[in-house]
């Protein structure tokens, strides 16, 4: 078999998966099962840059979404008590206007891309073997650390100021939260706390006839 | 391998990047009765950044780090007025943020961080840059419009801008990787931006480039907030702490100016034709939504929110002119818009006092009868606004309309008068409630107003007509960034 042929139908065959998974991700009812069509649809996407060549953009893609943020986003879903059934109101009512918008846009797509331009290769010689390395991941890391020394930089900032703004928005003084004061509660003195009061012995049964109306 | 020489050349911003950790630093170790000392310092690291700027500037454009970092005049300009307003909403920002208990040291670090967004952003040489730039504005600013989490209204708006902006954000990477993949075909892959100037000559997918161009153009819309992108200026204005409304109304417009020079004249500059009919379909719906929406609010901030969508509206005329003449009088007027916007958000500043924001134009009322010299600068910032003729805001809108003439868009440009006319009404309604109603109780006015914020805003509205009478070297300077 041609391997041009078989990369074309993988191509195919993953793209359709991906899209068929994206869509499921919005459509799906149970927000558990949409996130595992987000998984699939990562998992797809994935597959597709390994057809790309780029490996290792591909198993970063896994193993940093699909294993971590993924797993995390599933805790928080499951976590949530959402009453589905309002979420879905208004949905009929919507769809067709939100259907005919999507099928113009992929048609427009379709016409554009142009299923002919596929069957080239889109993109020039692999960038690692034309600078004489061996493997993508070597020219990637090389190329972080080179080219895109200055982008690398800054997205280093942009999470920075992810870090400050969550830590400025969820870090602050709650005016009803009650907190332990470790200073103050080795500095506390008993006599402040307990005061003892003398008080004259008195028998139970004394008392409570006392406390008797008189007839 | 980046050299010394690149990292010369990014001194101011690598300077920003330390202060700003530095500040970070002096927060934690600081004790709460020091936190005051916070508010001068990140001043003056503001000021020292104008000076590297000024100081340091070359003579002749020069990039860094091969080709991902252009300092140039225009770079430069909109640098130094992005710093400086954000020093200005520093100065006007510490009554209201001491009031509302808001004093922190991440309210300085993250504006700072904003800021440097700005000067990554106006000085992108390349597609990644101009990208990474935005998003560091931008998720500054998302932070800081959820600055004040126990009022309702600023998650709310913060959510909102955050949706939107990813959504524009979206849309803007689309388009980079559809420009990208055009001018793979035909050629070598590239994302520096002066090597896509000529894309178009050679690709062999030239559909392929304009749709990611209209993708580009629908991201750059979303920034400006130019209508039909325009949804959530409205309610982020009003639902963000003002200091955050002033700076996003001043600094990221500069900021959506350098970004839209940046991506259409440098690199789709050949695609010219077919680009600034789209900047003119947006200035006109922007002019129009933008101007009749405002006639209708009450709020003040809401007006203020459309009457930016109607000031885009004029920035992009000059945009639409698509040439060095337009150029230099779009980046006048988003100069011009970011003082006028200051004054503006300013005087309400020096208004609200604890427990008492003043928003609603009604809490205007006869402010000339309590304050008359506060009554007298929002004048001058509503009238330059509206750009009545001796006042700075006249000439930015003459320039603009003066481009597009010369850019054979006469429809344009007298379609922009009409709406200025038009826009008028919104503006004089202010001035007139300030001066000819009766003042109510408990209306706008502090109790002790900040003296350094009197001082600035007095300095900053003055100079919307100091500008007006004498805008010659400022508007020399534009032309020159651009080479005329």
């Amino acid at each position: 078999m041609n391997p041009q042929l078989l990369q074309l139908i993988c191509f195919y065959a993953f793209g359709f998966v991906t899209v068929a998974a994206a869509l499921s991700v919005i459509t799906l009812k149970n927000s558990v099962h949409a996130v595992l069509a987000l998984v699939l649809t990562f998992f797809s996407a994935a597959c597709l840059w390994l057809l790309l060549e780029a490996e290792f953009l591909a198993l970063a893609l896994i193993v940093v979404y699909v294993g971590a943020v993924m797993v995390l986003f599933l805790f928080v879903v499951m976590m949530l008590d959402i009453d589905q059934e309002k979420l879905r109101e208004g949905f009929v009512k919507f769809l067709p206007v939100g259907l005919i918008v999507a099928a113009v846009m992929l048609v427009e797509m379709l016409g554009l891309i142009g299923v002919r331009a596929m069957q080239t290769k889109i993109m020039g010689a692999d960038p690692a073997l034309a600078a004489g390395m061996t493997n993508n991941t070597e020219w990637l890391g090389h190329a972080l650390y080179t080219k895109f020394l200055l982008p690398f930089e800054i997205a280093a900032l942009i999470l920075t100021v992810g870090i400050v703004a969550a830590v400025a928005l969820t870090l602050r003084e709650r005016r009803d939260a009650r907190h332990e004061s470790a200073s103050q509660q080795v500095k506390v003195n008993p006599r402040d706390r307990v005061r003892i009061v003398k008080m004259a012995p008195v028998r139970p049964d004394e008392s409570t006839a006392s406390q008797e109306p008189q007839p | 391998m980046p050299t010394f020489n690149d990292i010369l050349i990014l001194l101011p911003e690598f300077y920003l990047v330390a202060a700003a950790c530095l500040l970070l630093l002096l927060d934690a170790f600081m004790k709460p009765a020091q936190r005051p000392l916070l508010h001068w310092i990140s001043i003056a690291v503001l000021l020292v950044a104008i000076y590297l700027v000024v100081a340091g500037q070359p003579p002749q454009a020069v990039t860094a780090f091969g080709g991902m970092f252009v300092r140039d005049d225009v770079a430069e300009i909109l640098k130094v007025f992005a710093l400086g307003t954000t020093a200005m909403v520093f100065v006007y920002a510490r009554p209201y943020l001491t009031d509302r208990k808001l004093v922190s040291g991440e309210f300085y670090t993250l504006m700072i961080f904003a800021v440097l967004g700005i000067m990554l952003l106006v000085s992108a040489g390349n597609l990644v840059t101009v990208y990474l730039g935005l998003e560091l504005l931008s998720l500054s600013s998302y932070a800081l419009v959820a600055l004040n989490r126990d009022a309702k209204l600023p998650p709310e708006a913060a959510i909102k801008y955050f949706v939107l902006g990813a959504l524009a954000s979206g849309m803007l990477l689309y388009g980079m990787s559809m420009v990208y993949g055009a001018s793979g075909m035909g050629g070598t892959p590239t994302l520096d931006l002066a090597q896509l100037h000529n894309v178009m000559s050679y690709t062999t997918a030239p559909t392929l480039l304009l749709f990611g161009l209209v993708f580009m153009v629908v991201g750059i819309g979303f920034k400006l907030g130019a209508a039909p992108f325009h949804m959530w200026i409205p309610d982020v204005y009003q639902g963000a702490p003002t200091p955050v409304t002033t700076f996003i109304a001043s600094g990221s417009k500069l900021a959506a100016f350098g970004m839209a020079y940046r991506l259409l004249d440098a690199g789709m500059g050949d695609l010219s034709q077919h680009w600034h009919l789209m900047l003119a379909v947006l200035a006109v719906i922007s002019l129009a939504i933008g101007n009749l929406v405002a006639i209708v609010q009450t709020n003040l901030k809401r007006m203020l929110a459309y009457s930016t969508i109607s000031h885009m509206g004029y920035l992009l005329l000059g945009l639409a002119a698509a040439g060095p003449e337009g150029y230099a009088a779009a980046m006048f007027y988003a100069i011009c818009y970011a003082l006028m916007g200051v004054a503006a958000f300013g005087v309400m500043l020096a208004l609200t006092r604890a427990g008492f924001e003043c928003e609603e134009i009604a809490d205007l009322k006869g402010l000339n009868q309590k304050s008359p010299w506060m009554a007298f600068l929002m004048l001058l910032a509503m009238f330059s606004l509206a750009g009545v003729p001796p006042l700075f805001g006249f000439w930015a809108k003459v320039l603009v309309l003066e481009a597009a003439i010369h850019a054979n868009m006469l429809w344009l440009a007298i379609v922009g008068i009409v709406f200025a006319i038009i826009g008028l009404y919104y503006y004089l309604y202010v001035v007139k409630v300030m001066y000819f109603d009766k003042p109510v109780e408990g209306g706008a006015l502090q109790a002790q107003p900040d003296q350094p914020l009197r001082v600035v805003l007095s300095l900053n509205a003055l100079s919307l007509l100091a500008l007006g009478l004498y805008w010659g070297p400022l508007l020399a300077w534009c032309r020159h960034a651009f080479g005329l």
